[in-house]
């Protein structure tokens, strides 16, 4: 039996799941999926920045376009300090496709006009 | 002569300005001190914002810009880089920017939705030396996201509320190490998931009844001190632990900024620090309406949009037709109860139901949330936990209010396990 604390959503429900990964005290089947990831192959969307050149501002803010392995999150934040994009960059561009294989894309989460 | 000035082009304002928009005015100018639209958020680049109102998650900056691409297809007027000075109880609203220069315009309604601010150092009396190293979660966030810098390798936070629990990570994600996440309160400020996903991931330990006892050295922070508190928040002598460490980020609370509410004469609330308010969001200044963090603290932008929402559209219906009339009730806090907004309802022009929102005073397990006026029982509703971390809030019918004078009360009482 293992206790986990969803992070799905703001409700935080307080779960547990047995060996068989039967998942109680989920409120909504998004809690069941997350509790079942979370014990098999845990997995984060990460969010963070990237070099900017010529903007506004000097980072540009990314997240991953899908959750990736929790364990691949360090060299993917090494990977993410050799990355410049370019103003002007719009919400929703692909900065680094496919990134570390994981099938998820790396994209831009802010609009930066040029400086 | 415009319909409505709304001060503020954060998440509050821009929900506020669109709604108004919405339900017919015409003519409205939201003016915004920063260069860009969206506030906030567009520094709180992690994601976990929308999931209520969009039913997705969104970083802060996609949030923003889903409202500030709604706004593009209207006919509202925004004013960047102009910071509003003064709004006079006769509803002039002075401003100055580099643009336009000093510029008093007229409106006959007001929304103010000017955010919060941090608390700092000076506001909780921590003792030490005043070396550099020493800065607020928020301005460490701008730091890191926005600007570029990292302002240190080895860190220390006070206070477990959400931007601290927030920077936690971000700061271990950039490779520095963070040692420790110290709270005063014997329970985290934060919400639940942020104590998961950001500090349990990151292996980083958690001090609930601790605090910072001395902050050390000369020109950079070298060291802090952290000791146990007793019940009544004291250090504990014989406790303390020393970390080294080369910053201190405070995550200790945010204070609405209400400077101009203030100086309008309008009537302030010293539990939430914002403007005492009516079930549509208007001020006791009548044609001024408050929503958003400037009116009370909240965890979730959500549930700002949803407030600013009723706050718009009030700012229509009051262009339209004037003041609503009726006499007010007043909402009290019961037991366990810290405040109630609104603050005060009029039932008599309450439309279908008024959405009461409130914080507890200390963490609740299984417990009724029970309104009463004087000894009638109105409305009772269920809850498995609750904690001062999380805003909570209930609907009251409308028809529940009718014929009630006086006041209301709000309270929690806890059931016996």
């Amino acid at each position: 039996m293992r206790e986990l604390v969803c992070i799905v959503c703001p409700r935080g429900c307080h779960m547990r799941a047995d060996d068989d990964l039967n998942v109680t005290g989920n409120f909504c089947p998004r809690g069941e999926a997350y509790a079942r990831a979370e014990l098999t192959h845990p997995t984060r969307v990460v969010t963070s920045t990237v070099r900017l050149a010529g903007g506004l501002y000097r980072r540009c803010p990314v997240k991953t376009s899908a959750p990736v392995p929790k364990e691949l999150i360090p060299e993917l934040m090494e990977l993410l300090g050799t990355v410049e994009a370019s103003a002007p960059v719009a919400v929703g561009d692909v900065i680094v496709r496919d990134v570390l294989h994981t099938g998820a894309d790396l994209v831009c989460t802010r609009q930066v006009p040029r400086a | 002569m415009y319909d409505l000035i709304v001060v503020g082009g954060g998440p509050a304002g821009l929900a506020a300005a669109l709604a108004a928009w919405d339900n017919g005015l015409r003519s409205i100018l939201v003016v915004e001190r920063d260069r860009e639209l969206g506030g906030i958020l567009n520094q709180c680049i992690h994601n976990g914002f929308g999931l209520t109102y969009f039913k997705e998650e969104l970083t802060g900056p996609e949030y923003a810009h889903r409202f500030v691409e709604l706004l593009r297809g209207t006919g509202i007027e925004i004013r960047t880089d102009t910071m509003v000075l003064d709004v006079t109880p006769d509803l002039m609203v002075h401003m100055t920017g580099p643009a336009s220069g000093y510029r008093v315009e007229a409106a006959r309604s007001v929304i103010l939705a000017m955010g919060c601010r941090e608390r700092a150092r000076g506001a909780i009396g921590t003792p030490g030396s005043r070396p550099a190293g020493v800065l607020t979660a928020g301005a460490a966030q701008r730091y890191v996201n926005v600007e570029g810098y990292m302002p240190g390798k080895r860190v220390v936070i006070l206070g477990s509320g959400d931007i601290g629990l927030i920077m936690a990570r971000r700061m271990s994600l950039e490779g520095a190490k963070v040692l420790a996440c110290v709270e005063v309160m014997p329970y985290s400020g934060g919400l639940t998931r942020n104590i998961v996903q950001c500090l349990e991931d990151f292996g980083i330990p958690l001090y609930l009844s601790h605090t910072v006892t001395d902050i050390r050295g000369r020109d950079r922070v070298e060291q802090v001190v952290v000791s146990r508190v007793d019940q009544n928040r004291r250090p504990i002598p014989g406790t303390e632990m020393v970390f080294d460490c080369d910053t201190l980020l405070l995550s200790v609370g945010l204070i609405p900024e209400n400077e101009l509410t203030k100086n309008a004469g309008i009537e302030l609330d010293p539990r939430t620090k914002g403007a005492v308010v009516y079930e549509n969001m208007e001020t006791s200044l009548p044609g001024v309406f408050t929503c958003g963090n400037v009116t009370h603290v909240h965890d979730l932008v959500d549930f700002v949009t949803q407030e600013s929402q009723r706050a718009g559209a009030a700012a229509a219906e009051y262009v339209r037709s004037g003041e609503p009339a009726g006499e007010s009730v007043s909402l009290r806090n019961g037991d366990a109860v810290s405040y109630t907004v609104p603050q005060r309802v009029r039932p008599g022009s309450i439309d279908k139901s008024v959405n009461v929102f409130f914080r507890v005073n200390r963490i609740c397990g299984r417990s009724e949330i029970v309104v009463t006026a004087g000894d009638r029982r109105l409305a009772a509703f269920k809850r498995d936990r609750l904690a001062p971390g999380e805003m909570e809030h209930i609907t009251l019918p409308g028809k529940l209010l009718q014929g009630i004078t006086g006041e209301i009360t709000v309270s929690v009482k806890e059931a016996l396990e």
